[in-house]
């Protein structure tokens, strides 16, 4: 019974880190920049969703707020800090955005203080029971809206005109400029479509964890990196499988008596996959020309 | 090689001039001449002023605890010079919360006279200054610092018999709260949910654990966490599946604000118990229902109907403009532990700053049996407090006063 429990435990913040790995998957895949700041949009997340209920929005608005939120910070941070750096080396983009992350973080604690805030999202509580086993409401709700999400993300990539564009982008980009795609459009399309599924994955999990603060983001997006990696980073069923994968693993070494080792786990975690499997489980190794 | 070593040598006279400098700076603040001082021995109705010290962060990243006691102190001794008679004179160093300085301002208030010290702060500088103040013989009182090696050297486990303090030491608190589990709660088993690397919750939890062998509460399940990581769903999963009557939470707030609402998704049902890092939980979290009918202790209350916590608290209000909080109600105890301490030695016919005015001193420290304004104040034989508990219960979203224990 405990194991069903604890089952559920680990696919709710399994759903979490996959949600967000998602869009550092997607931003890697189409422009290979590690978004180091994706993290911190969650953070924000949290303050939009502080502020809009204080301000006595209802729930539901407020939620919607927060995506939009996300989606509207990620726009602006690729108009302004990424797309002027299009032809820049690599290095100098993934420097910058570490950089909008240490900016992000420290334009909370100036607006917002560095004490942790609650965060109450009004969230059907109660549960239900199947024989001995209880599982509550919000860890469901979270499992199940993390699938549609992800359903949903794989129709726009699959079935649609500009998750097709996405993946030309993605297999080559002058080929798909020359082809007469938007390119510009489509990277920022994708910024926003990654932050958007922060932003649903920033409720959750503030639902799950509910204090904010200004560094709330940061090792929950390392976390999601190293879901992202593990997975494959680039492919999106690989930030799915790599989430579901890091919230396992979390909660095994959690509820085995190991806290201490819960982080260390993880980033043992990234050290073997770079050193044994560098593509991921489900990537495809590529050689790269020097 | 003798470049280098001229070097290293012209560097330490350089830090030595600084350091000189610095403690000269500390010597600016106005400093009340040492009335009642040694020449003055063989001559008690003489007395109408003793030099005491206070060594207190007053800057630096403790300075928040080190103005509070500061206030706490202060007032106390205030209000017992304005009734006339003896006058209690006294200088105040700023340590910084930093040990060297501590030891730095602890020389300069016994080369100004002083006869007694309350003080330090914060544990490191407390433990850095009583070795050499239990050398000396310097009767000292802290009202904050927990640490157990502030009177008991943690070497030899000799004791410090010059230092005492007005505050709960970290494991008196699991003891208290195991006891009250079994003699209020009646309960039988209890689950443990601790920080491994925060030395407050480990030292909670030993001494619970070890209370709960001897009055016959069963320890059913232990879960362990890292202080930064928020994520308790996993341990909280396994102590509902233990079904403990309490569950001990020996953690600060910023841990109990996560806690609450994860215990309440994993579905803990039993009953909450925390010390005093749960003050303040209800600010910080963000459905207090999940720690509805939780207990936990406290050193102060603004809650207790007992007439001198009122009217201290009135007082401090009067004088300062804010509640007081913990620190400044200990801090308050502590003076007026020394202060009582000193009159009876004076009364003795010691001469202040005499050996055995000191020691005199030291022995009615050490016998007292005060009821203060952070509770009744007995000492044990390692110089800690024996107090009663104030209790707290969270109550439809409150922190309600329960009662004493």
């Amino acid at each position: 019974m405990l194991f069903v429990a604890q089952l559920v435990n680990a696919l709710q913040l399994g759903s979490i880190y996959a949600l967000i790995a998602l869009g550092y998957s997607m931003v890697y895949g189409i422009i290979k920049l590690l978004n180091f700041a994706h993290g911190d949009v969650i953070m924000v997340g949290g303050y939009i969703a502080i502020f809009s209920l204080a301000a006595g929005m209802h729930p539901a608005v407020a939620i919607i707020l927060v995506i939009v939120g996300c989606t509207a910070l990620a726009i602006i941070m690729e108009k302004l800090a990424y797309t002027p750096l299009r032809n820049a080396p690599r290095i100098s983009v993934l420097i910058t955005a570490i950089g909008i992350s240490i900016l992000l973080q420290n334009l909370a604690q100036l607006f917002f203080g560095a004490r942790p805030r609650p965060l109450h999202i009004p969230f059907p509580t109660g549960s239900i029971s199947i024989g001995e086993i209880t599982l509550a409401y919000p860890m469901l709700i979270t499992i199940g809206s993390a699938i549609l999400s992800m359903l949903m993300l794989n129709y726009i990539v699959h079935r649609t005109k500009l998750g097709k564009a996405m993946r030309a982008v993605s297999e080559d980009t002058d080929a798909a400029r020359l082809m007469g795609i938007n390119v510009n459009s489509v990277i920022t399309f994708t910024f926003a479509l990654g932050a958007a599924l922060a932003g649903i994955g920033a409720v959750l999990y503030f639902v799950r964890l509910p204090v904010v603060a200004p560094t709330a983001g940061a090792m929950l997006g390392l976390k999601a990196f190293i879901a992202a990696v593990f997975g494959g980073i680039g492919s999106i069923p690989g930030a799915m499988l790599g989430g579901f994968a890091i919230g396992i693993l979390e909660v095994i070494v959690n509820a085995s008596g190991f806290s201490r080792w819960t982080d260390g786990a993880v980033f043992l975690v990234l050290i073997i996959i770079l050193l044994v499997r560098p593509a991921g489980l489900v990537g495809k190794p590529t050689i790269e020309k020097v | 090689m003798r470049r280098s070593s001229r070097r290293i040598v012209a560097i330490l006279m350089a830090m030595m001039m600084v350091i000189i400098l610095l403690s000269a700076c500390g010597q600016d603040e106005p400093v009340t001449p040492p009335a009642g001082g040694q020449d003055n021995g063989g001559a008690p109705e003489a007395v109408t002023e003793v030099h005491i010290g206070m060594l207190a962060p007053l800057t630096g990243g403790a300075a928040y605890f080190g103005l509070s006691v500061q206030q706490g102190a202060m007032l106390y001794i205030e209000n017992f010079n304005a009734r006339g008679g003896l006058q209690i004179n006294v200088s105040t160093r700023d340590d910084e919360g930093s040990p060297a300085t501590a030891v730095a301002m602890y020389h300069a208030l016994v080369d100004a006279g002083v006869t007694a010290i309350i003080g330090a702060v914060t544990s490191g500088p407390t433990m850095a200054v009583v070795p050499e103040a239990f050398a000396e013989g310097m009767p000292m009182i802290t009202g904050t610092a927990t640490h157990a090696g502030v009177t008991v050297n943690q070497d030899t486990g000799e004791v410090f018999t010059n230092m005492f303090r007005s505050c709960f030491i970290d494991p008196f608190q699991g003891v208290k709260m195991a006891e009250f589990a079994v003699e209020v709660l009646g309960a039988q088993t209890a689950a443990i949910l601790y920080a491994h690397d925060i030395d407050y919750s480990i030292g909670l939890t030993q001494a619970f654990v070890d209370r709960a062998g001897d009055v016959g509460l069963e320890i059913v399940h232990i879960e362990t966490f890292s202080d930064e990581a928020p994520d308790f769903m996993a341990q909280l999963s396994n102590i509902a599946a233990a079904g403990a009557d309490v569950l001990f939470v020996p953690v600060y707030n910023r841990h109990t604000a996560l806690i609450g609402p994860q215990s309440a998704a994993a579905g803990v049902t039993s009953t909450m118990l925390g010390a005093d890092g749960w003050a303040g939980t209800l600010d910080a979290i963000a459905d207090p229902s999940s720690v509805e009918g939780a207990f936990y202790l406290t050193g102060f209350t603004y809650e207790s109907e007992e007439s001198h916590i009122i009217e201290f608290i009135e007082r401090f209000e009067e004088e300062y403009g804010l509640m007081p909080n913990m620190f400044a109600a200990q801090a308050y105890d502590a003076a007026a532990i020394l202060v009582a301490a000193i009159e009876k030695a004076l009364a003795d016919g010691h001469a202040p700053g005499t050996e055995p005015f000191k020691q005199a001193t030291i022995a009615n420290m050490s016998a007292t049996d005060m009821n203060g304004v952070t509770g009744r104040i007995t000492f044990d034989e390692f110089n800690n407090p024996q107090k009663t508990a104030f209790i707290i219960q969270i109550q439809n979203g409150e922190a309600r006063f329960w009662g004493t224990f």
